[in-house]
């Protein structure tokens, strides 16, 4: 995508440190790129500002999908394509419906909100996602600064801003 | 992270102008009550809906009749329309149509208020069982709630002595004598689940022994619960002593109310339309309970908050309420469609005669439908989303709609077994229902008043100020 990516990345060892630290950081108008994190941090999305995502909504709309798919479905097929008489009843009533609608709207949210969610997060296949440090799968947490969108500040300052937010080890790191 | 709260004791002041505003729903209530038992005296039996009700009379007469004509018992079949008939020439059962009208509403009213004061000690008690931290700082609210039970026992037990020939169809003891003209082989066969060990037809010793025993058991729970919570604000620091006891006492009770919340709905509710029966019903009656429960308990909750108490409740408390009601209104939907369907679908006429009552009888057949839209669409839709269940104005707005959605669940449940064409939700019902409330938050607000808001003590009060959903 973008050519020549430079990041200052800092590592944490606590998350209690980091969520000071990511209030000082963008106290001082540094942008943050985003934060990796081993475990779900509590506060951290409101300390970031991250949006609440709008997956909900594709869910709804795919369960309605479903919902209305489902009835279609029944109604066309009971009703009208190869009407048949079961317990004596309608062709088309409502009740016996209900679960396989209830069953569409749940695999039409699930699978849609799946697929929403891999669309929405970039994820496909041979895409190979970007490290900024291993150790973000295992018990660090990893802050990546850009450093285009931060050309207020230099490197060193930048540096020593993390520094004294509480990271334990500053690096640099550069994609194609 | 979280803003700093300091952990004053707080106290419930119950406001004489709340107390009086109670007590001029009190007054409302008497007020409509006594209209309404002077309107039901002087209707001949068929009110306004006389001419609905005719129509709905005679198609609902031939249906019934269709679907009863391969039972045996045709003849004596409590819940088929020619019963009804019998019952206006002066059969067996007694009172005057407003008579039983008034004893129907007074039951109805005591069951379902039963429900929010033995469902404020299950809801406490699930907090322990569970473990729960979120809750610690309103536990104290569905725990006064529990101080109803002794009054709404009582209650019960001297208004079934009251209500038990026009209500309870098995209490009549022909039903029991082969000799009798009344004999019914079905109800005979059910008699021991009520008369036993006493001959059928005589004391229901066991039903009489069974309502005792669960309301002197739910209220010795909540007493030794209420004690633990209680005691554990008197001790010096944080402890998980009483914490401890207050967890055994739950798992008991909640043990004891699996059991028990189901019998007592087979006895006081399901046992009036005799012949008929459902497995779900239990569980039908208990989520029903429960979620207005919720509802309750979510209420109290947004009104203290709002008058400046409960600080330490913020909106990602309200949310896990507002979930509970949620998630229950859901559940009790699923357990309403599970007793319809099967019904529906395998159309055996000894249990379709319930729906059939229900769905298609003029008094009832707007309630049947309001109760799905008022306690499944409405509070889906409305709480469907995040921002809904945080915010006290729609709390305020939904709550109130369970509970008086439920209200009417319970008014469909018992009046048409006992009132068959005849009932109907007038100013009677809804007087009833303002003095049984009226009631019960005196008890409960002024039970409420008597402790702390919340257990300064609690071992999870911490976790439960921190908490973040």
């Amino acid at each position: 995508m973008d050519a020549d990516k430079h990041f200052i990345v800092g590592i944490f060892d606590d998350e209690e440190v980091l969520l000071k630290g990511i209030g000082k950081i963008r106290g001082n108008g540094v942008k943050i790129h985003d934060v990796f994190s081993p475990f779900p941090v509590h506060g951290i999305d409101d300390a970031l500002s991250i949006k609440r995502s709008r997956l909900p909504i594709a869910a709804f709309l795919f369960g309605m999908t479903g919902t209305s798919l489902a009835l279609l479905m029944q109604i066309w097929m009971l009703g009208y394509d190869w009407p048949m008489i079961i317990g004596g009843k309608n062709h088309a009533s409502l009740p016996p419906f209900i679960p396989v609608t209830f069953e569409l709207t749940v695999l039409l949210a699930a699978l849609g909100m799946v697929g929403t969610f891999f669309i929405a997060s970039d994820m496909k296949p041979y895409k190979w996602p970007r490290q900024f440090d291993l150790r973000s799968t295992e018990d660090k947490h990893v802050m990546a600064i850009d450093l285009a969108i931060n050309s207020g500040k230099t490197k060193d300052e930048l540096r020593s801003l993390l520094r004294d937010s509480g990271a334990s080890e500053v690096n640099e790191k550069s994609f194609e | 992270m979280a803003a700093e709260v300091h952990l004053q004791e707080e106290r419930y002041i119950f406001k004489p102008t709340l107390r009086r505003n109670i007590f001029i729903l009190l007054i409302a209530g008497v007020v409509f009550f006594g209209l309404g038992l002077f309107l039901a005296m002087n209707s001949e039996g068929h009110g306004e809906s006389a001419g609905h009700g005719k129509e709905g009379h005679a198609s609902v007469e031939a249906t019934t009749h269709d679907m009863t004509a391969s039972l045996q018992h045709e003849t004596h079949d409590e819940d088929t329309a020619a019963d009804q008939h019998k019952a206006e020439g002066g059969g067996h059962h007694g009172s005057e149509p407003w008579m039983k009208r008034l004893f129907t509403t007074l039951w109805m009213n005591n069951v379902f208020f039963t429900g929010l004061g033995i469902i404020g000690l299950f809801f406490v008690a699930i907090q322990y069982a569970a473990q729960a931290g979120w809750s610690s700082g309103i536990k104290r609210i569905p725990l006064a709630m529990g101080s109803w039970i002794p009054y709404a026992g009582v209650l019960m037990i001297i208004l079934w002595f009251v209500v038990k020939g026009d209500l309870f169809h098995w209490s009549h003891a022909g039903l029991f004598d082969q000799n009798s003209p009344e004999f019914d082989p079905i109800i005979n066969g059910k008699g021991g689940f009520f008369y036993w060990p006493l001959a059928k037809g005589t004391f229901p010793a066991f039903f009489m022994a069974r309502m005792v025993i669960f309301f002197g058991m739910w209220f010795l729970f909540f007493t030794w619960i209420k004690r633990e919570m209680l005691q554990e604000d008197l001790a010096g620091g944080v402890t998980t002593t009483h914490w401890l006891k207050a967890r055994k006492f739950s798992t008991w009770f909640l043990l004891f109310f699996a059991v028990s919340s189901s019998v007592s709905a087979w006895d006081w509710v399901m046992s009036i339309d005799t012949h008929w029966f459902s497995t779900m019903f239990g569980w039908y009656m208990f989520a029903s309970w429960w979620v207005t429960g919720l509802a309750f308990i979510t209420l109290v909750v947004v009104f203290l908050k709002d008058a400046g108490y409960l600080k330490i409740v913020n909106a990602n408390h309200l949310h896990d309420l507002g979930k509970f009601v949620f998630a229950f209104s859901i559940f009790w939907t699923y357990i309403w469609f599970g007793q319809f369907l099967l019904i529906y679908y395998a159309n055996i006429p000894e249990e379709t005669v319930y729906f059939i009552e229900r769905m298609k009888t003029a008094p009832y057949s707007w309630i049947f439908f309001a109760n799905l839209f008022l306690n499944f669409v409405l509070p889906f839709l409305l709480f469907m989303t995040r921002d809904a269940k945080r915010h006290m104005t729609m709390l305020k707005v939904v709550c109130p709609i369970v509970i008086i959605g439920h209200w009417f669940d319970f008014f469909n449940m018992i009046t048409p077994g006992v009132m068959h064409f005849e009932g109907g939700v007038g100013f009677l019902e809804i007087g009833t229902a303002m003095i049984f409330m009226s009631a019960f938050l005196l008890v409960v607000l002024t039970a409420l008043s008597k402790m702390p808001l919340f257990g300064k003590n609690h071992p999870m009060l911490e976790e439960s100020l921190h908490h973040h959903i």
